[in-house]
Order: C-alpha cells, then structure tokens, then sequence
C-alpha cells in the first residue's frame, strides 16, 4: 500500500502529458521548429510554479511526509557531461520526439512501436554503464 | 465534461507538471524519469558487464512504480479522454512535414511514418532505433532527463541543469534544421 501515492501520481503524470499532447512527436518537432508557444508554455510555466514552490519550501522549512526536508534536485558541479550527455540526449529527443517518460505513456496509449524506442534506450543506458568511466566529466 | 476531452493547454498542464513535482517532493521523493532505465538495467542482469549498475535497485520501486503508473495514465488519457486523436500543428510545422513527404500531418496522433507498422520506412526505423539510444544514453550521461533537469533541476536553480537543458536544445535543433532535411 505505500505505493499506492506514487502509482496513482505516475497516472495524474500520464493523462497530463497525453492530454497536452506533450507525448505527441509533432508537438516536439514543432518546439524545435520554434512554430508554437505550446511547449515552451508548458516547460516554462512548469519551471517557474516548480521555483517558487521550491524555494518557499526552503524558507519556510517544509517537510515530507517521512519528517524530511525536501529531498530536491542537486547535481554535482562541472559542465562537460551535462552539455554532452545533454546534447546527446537531445538528439535522441527530436528523432523519437519523446523524452524517457513520454516513451512509457505512449506504450500505454497503444503506440506500441515506441517499445523499439524503448528496447533501445535501454541499450543505450547499458552501454553509457559500460563505457561511463572512459567519458568526460 | 468538454473541458477534460479537449486537448489541455500549456497554462492547465504545466502547473499540473509543477503539482506533481510538489507532490512527489511531498512524499520524500524526487521527480526523474530516467533514471528507471537504470533500474531496469539492474533488474536485468548489467551488474554482470559493469559496475555501474551494481546499485541497491529494491530502493528505487517507488519510481518503477510512479512509471507504471504513468504507462496506465497514458493508456486512460488516450483511450477514454481523448475522442480527437488529431494534433493542431502550426501551419510551418505543417508545410515542412508535408515538404518532407508526411501524409497530412496531424491528422493522427503520431506521424504513421514513424509509429504505424503498415506504414514506416527506413527512415522512421531509424528514428525509432537511434533515436531510443541517444535517449537512453544522453539522459544517464547527463544525469537526467527532461523531468530531472528541465523541471526539478531548474526549478532548484541548478546551472548543471540549464548546462544540459542548453544541451537539449542544441541536440534537438540540429534533429530538425540540420539532419531532417538531409534524410527527409
């Protein structure tokens, strides 16, 4: 049952991302396109609610429900993994037009295609496990 | 009820996206999808070729499980919710494709060129293999994926997170200006 919250979470995530057609590979060409606002209003809008519920959370103390403070994002300092691996990942993005959790909620929705698209991120993930000690960082 | 089976906007799902964050930080979590590919590694066996996949995975059920679930919440939003299967393309966006040889565009959820079987090509092959791989391999290199970076990272401020997410775009727009109109 204590993963009840995060099932049902992962559903609220799925129908949000299905219905903003955000899972969509048109609406993904079209962002690189620079032809709509769509995307950029949905990662934008995100980003800032995201900040400001963020940094309240640091100035007001807030804690989970397991009596911890908020166990956000921190990423270790450096930039040659983050820009390569980024544009790495951003090359996948636009040719598969769905980044990891868009690739789940279109198997869910039937597309059932996109499980080549998995079956190969997953490769990818062994083989960046298999090589990660050589790469720059 | 019409407002739930159109298509939602950008000002309904981004803050949507924002709440869900909220909810998982909530719950003593964090938001990344990603690193589940890691997981299903390490449920796999890759402990056996590398190290790196040497990870204590029974700690990361909960995000199987948030994943799971967003494997059935695609399955709910496009089934039941979603009467109009079509996306409303800018008019560019639409004259590029039909440029590029896709049969009217947004017509369909997906461009059957790429995602239905009867009617994919070399080309969507490719899109589909190459394309999963990079994915799999950018997100794990850069630590995170769109979920982990562009929302949570950036939402904590983090410049890794904007180096990456600076990344995302640079790998993107070379996809569509400069490789699709090479192989389209």
């Amino acid at each position: 049952m204590k993963f009840a919250k995060y099932l049902l979470l992962g559903v609220f995530f799925g129908i949000i991302l299905t219905k903003a057609q955000i899972i969509s590979w048109f609406r993904i060409f079209e962002m690189f396109r620079f032809d709509s606002f769509h995307m950029y209003g949905v990662i934008g809008s995100a980003v800032v609610l995201g900040a400001l519920f963020v940094g309240l959370s640091k100035r007001s103390n807030w804690k989970s429900i397991e009596g911890t403070g908020f166990n956000v994002n921190v990423y270790a300092k450096g930039w040659k993994n983050y820009l390569f691996g980024g544009i790495i990942f951003g090359l996948g993005w636009a040719m598969t037009g769905a980044c990891p959790g868009p690739l789940f909620m279109l198997v869910g929705k039937g597309h059932l295609l996109v499980l080549v698209a998995l079956g190969s991120a997953l490769l990818g993930t062994l083989v960046y496990g298999i090589v990660s000690k050589k790469l720059p960082r | 009820m019409d407002v739930i089976f159109q298509p939602w906007p950008w000002y309904v799902a981004g803050p949507l996206i924002a709440l869900t964050m909220a909810l998982l930080l909530y719950t003593g979590r964090r938001f990344g999808v990603s690193s589940n590919f890691e997981t299903l590694c390490a449920i796999g066996g890759a402990g056996k070729v590398s190290d790196y996949f040497k990870i204590d995975w029974k700690k990361n059920t909960w995000s199987l499980v948030f994943v799971a679930g967003s494997i059935i919440g695609g399955y709910l939003g496009g089934n039941y919710l979603m009467p109009e299967q079509g996306v409303e393309l800018a008019s560019g966006t639409v004259e590029v494709l039909t440029s590029y040889g896709f049969e009217d565009p947004g017509s369909t959820f997906l461009p059957s060129e790429v995602f239905d079987f009867e009617k994919i090509g070399l080309a969507g092959w490719l899109l589909l293999i190459v394309g999963g791989f990079l994915v799999g391999f950018g997100a794990r290199y850069a630590g995170g994926c769109t979920s982990g970076h562009a929302i949570s990272g950036l939402s904590n401020l983090q410049l890794p997170s904007l180096i990456a997410v600076i990344g995302f775009f640079i790998g993107g727009l070379t996809v569509v200006w400069v490789i699709y109109p090479l192989i389209f």
